[in-house]
């Protein structure tokens, strides 16, 4: 299998890797964060830690939108779900992510709830257009990257006047996360971030000069290609090296400083921030999530049906708190590989493709524990 | 079931499958005369019994079993009859068996279409004179519109096994190398294709094929250097190899490079985020082969027209953790682990 993509060239890796042995201090050590799941994703399916020098580890960060999802919007889900005159679309990730007491999505659609897969948030307004009958509800979640097309299809649904479209929105903001994590009690150290690649297309990279000034960490912003990451790596090793602390834009072929201007007008234009959201690991965090605005009370789900956020509780023994915020890796918890499996996941970093643990269960557990 | 005679033919053309289609009165013998036993037609089916009976040689027999229940039922190089017929006889063909015989069972909803029926069982009837291996015996059932989907087929195949081979799943040894017949993830992404109405320049097209060609061709050339064989439909060549490792009790290490994937397909997994390690293939095997042979069997494999893309992907190893390992193109090295969750519903 030949990637043909100039993006993921082996012998540029090798060069790249070459560079950062060169120029990481071996007296040091050296410790960044990649805030986002697609980033966790490249590192492990492209086996970018083997890549490395040993002095130098990534530690995965919380942006993957199913592992921070808290129980009690997953069991608001279910019960949703249940009322037979609601159908509920959703992005198949969300499908194991586990509720309450082993419930998930999956079983409550074998039980008879009717739910359905959908690749876009098009494909819900669609259902609501040809299924009058039937209440729609999007079950939106996501970073700053799927947000503007969960606006797009409210918009649409507003439009066409469909009054059986509504949305239970969970979407996040990026900024406050990387907040809580420099600012939280756990104090890990971390030497600098890999920042995000999609959601930065959106907000620009401007957000970030916060956490290099006031927090004097590096940040660079990178693509989700295996060469991206390569190539961020060795700016942060060389800004650390030069006791430098500043946003650097390694992205440039797709993120501009001010972001996408039409983006952000259509995410203002439908969503408000919350005074606060419960993030799984993270706890609750003020101004941190999007609901709809007022204007648009109709297509919300949350007004619409009245969704009580339950105050469940994780799984006591699941460490995907300690891990989201990178306290603890996958194999630190007892349960990883062991009861929490992919197949049975506890907790949710072992559901998505961008969890830190199903990343390291499906690509990462032949690899040697590394030095912390 | 020739000796009957019903005073008008059916009307494939515009005629939907009824619940007297399966009733067990005219109407369904009419069905499974006109229809199927005219497409599938062999002396076995013409005599009309509710069984097939044949000589069997000395040695020993193969036995398979499958049920198909893809959506769509007709895809980019396929549908779901020549589907029944490949995939059971490529069932077969993994034992390193002749397949001899096949059965087919069909549950059909009510109100399918006659004519889709029809294609569906010319289909099978092709496909099964083209693999030389007929349709020996069926059975026919109509559910209530919504029990089912259109049309559901089981199949069963018989096989003999040359004398003297012995291929099993716990006989890979370290040092043994994988070969695979050609390019993954085509069947997977072509339905996958059809179902999200996906369009791509180039039309990718199923590999739905019969493997006891280029299975006898590779026994002849390796003899008992043959270990195992395993065509990798569903979880695709990460759940085969996996579960070959977990039979063996070995490991596998494979180059990521090595592994032919037509470029559309890979741009299709690319832009729906997938890896073709997992999709599904239905004219593919994998083989592991020993040291000693593995050149001979490619050289044969690449002389058939199902091989001609044949290559050496990769070895066993001695790992009690049975991990399959692969070497990227990027030069690091992950697991692969068996897929979990459900990628692809319903692909065969």
């Amino acid at each position: 299998m030949r990637d043909s993509g100039s993006y993921r060239d082996g012998r540029l890796a090798q060069q790249l890797a070459g560079r950062i042995a060169r120029d990481a201090d071996p007296a040091a050590t050296y410790r960044f964060m990649e805030f986002c799941g697609g980033h966790t994703h490249a590192i492990a399916r492209y086996g970018i830690e083997e890549l490395l020098p040993e002095n130098l580890r990534l530690i995965h960060g919380p942006g993957c939108p199913v592992c921070v999802l808290p129980v009690g919007r997953i069991d608001g889900a279910i019960r949703l779900a249940a009322h037979p005159a609601v159908t509920l679309c959703i992005y198949g990730d969300l499908m194991r992510v586990p509720g309450a007491q082993g419930r998930s999505l999956l079983r409550a659609k074998a039980a008879g709830a009717d739910i359905r897969l959908v690749y876009s948030s098009l494909d819900a307004v669609r259902i609501a257009e040809v299924e009058p009958t039937r209440a729609i509800v999007f079950f939106a979640i996501g970073f700053e990257t799927t947000t503007p097309p969960t606006a797009l299809a409210v918009r649409l649904a507003a439009r066409q006047g469909l009054r059986n479209f509504t949305v239970f929105c969970n979407h996040v903001v990026t900024p406050p996360a990387i907040r809580a994590i420099l600012d939280g009690p756990d104090q890990v150290r971390l030497d600098g971030f890999i920042g995000p690649a999609h959601v930065s297309t959106v907000i620009g990279t401007e957000p970030y000069e916060v956490f290099a000034g006031d927090f004097g960490k590096p940040v660079v912003i990178a693509g989700f290609e295996p060469l991206d990451v390569m190539q961020a790596v060795l700016m942060l090793v060389r800004q650390v090296n030069e006791g430098r602390h500043v946003v650097e834009n390694q992205y440039r072929r797709a993120v501009k400083p001010a972001g996408n201007d039409r983006a952000k007008a259509e995410i203002a234009e439908i969503f408000e921030l919350r005074e606060s959201f419960e993030w799984r690991g993270l706890g609750v965090l003020p101004a941190s999530g999007l609901r709809l605005r007022a204007a648009y009370a109709d297509f919300d789900a949350e007004r619409r049906f009245a969704i009580e956020d339950s105050p469940a509780k994780d799984n006591p023994a699941c460490e995907c708190g300690a891990i989201l915020r990178g306290v603890k890796q996958p194999a630190d918890c007892r349960l990883f590989g062991t009861l929490c499996t992919p197949e049975t996941p506890i907790g949710s970093c072992m559901v998505s493709a961008e969890g830190a643990c199903a990343a390291h269960w499906t690509y990462g557990r032949s690899r040697a524990r590394r030095a912390s | 079931m020739t000796a009957k005679t019903f005073r008008r033919k059916i009307d494939i053309a515009n005629g939907r499958v009824d619940l007297s289609h399966g009733a067990g009165g005219r109407a369904m013998a009419q069905l499974i005369d006109e229809i199927f036993v005219a497409a599938f037609d062999n002396e076995w089916l013409r005599r009309g019994n509710d069984q097939a009976a044949f000589e069997v040689g000395s040695g020993r027999l193969v036995m398979t079993t499958d049920s198909y229940v893809v959506s769509p039922l007709f895809f980019p190089g396929g549908d779901i009859g020549s589907l029944a017929v490949h995939g059971t006889i490529n069932d077969v063909a993994m034992a390193g068996a002749q397949p001899l015989y096949l059965s087919a069972g069909f549950i059909l909803e009510e109100g399918l279409a006659l004519a889709e029926l029809k294609r569906i069982a010319d289909s099978m009837g092709a496909a099964a004179r083209a693999a030389g291996v007929p349709i020996v015996t069926g059975d026919t059932k109509v559910v209530e519109r919504g029990k089912a989907d259109g049309v559901f087929i089981s199949t069963t195949g018989i096989g003999r096994v040359p004398v003297g081979l012995d291929l099993s799943a716990d006989k890979a040894r370290p040092g043994d190398r994988v070969i695979l017949s050609g390019s993954i993830g085509d069947h997977g992404i072509a339905i996958l294709s059809k179902r999200r109405h996906l369009a791509f320049e180039t039309e990718i097209v199923s590999d739905s094929a019969a493997l006891h060609g280029l299975v006898a061709a590779m026994i002849e050339a390796g003899g008992d250097g043959l270990r195992v064989m395993r065509d990798p439909t569903r979880g695709g060549l990460a759940a085969t190899l996996n579960e070959l490792a977990q039979q063996s009790r070995i490991g596998f290490r494979l180059d990521e490079m090595a592994i032919p994937v037509k470029p559309a397909v890979a741009a299709a997994c690319e832009l729906l985020g997938l890896d073709p390690l997992y999709a599904a293939n239905e004219g593919k095997l994998i083989a592991v082969v020993a040291s000693a042979a593995a050149d001979a069997v490619l050289a044969a494999m690449r002389r058939h027209p199902l091989g001609r893309e044949a290559a050496i992907i990769g070895e066993a190893v001695a790992d009690d953790r049975c991990f399959v390992h692969v070497t990227t193109g990027f030069g690091g090295g992950r697991i692969v682990d068996w897929l979990s969750g459900e990628q692809f519903p319903r692909i065969c």
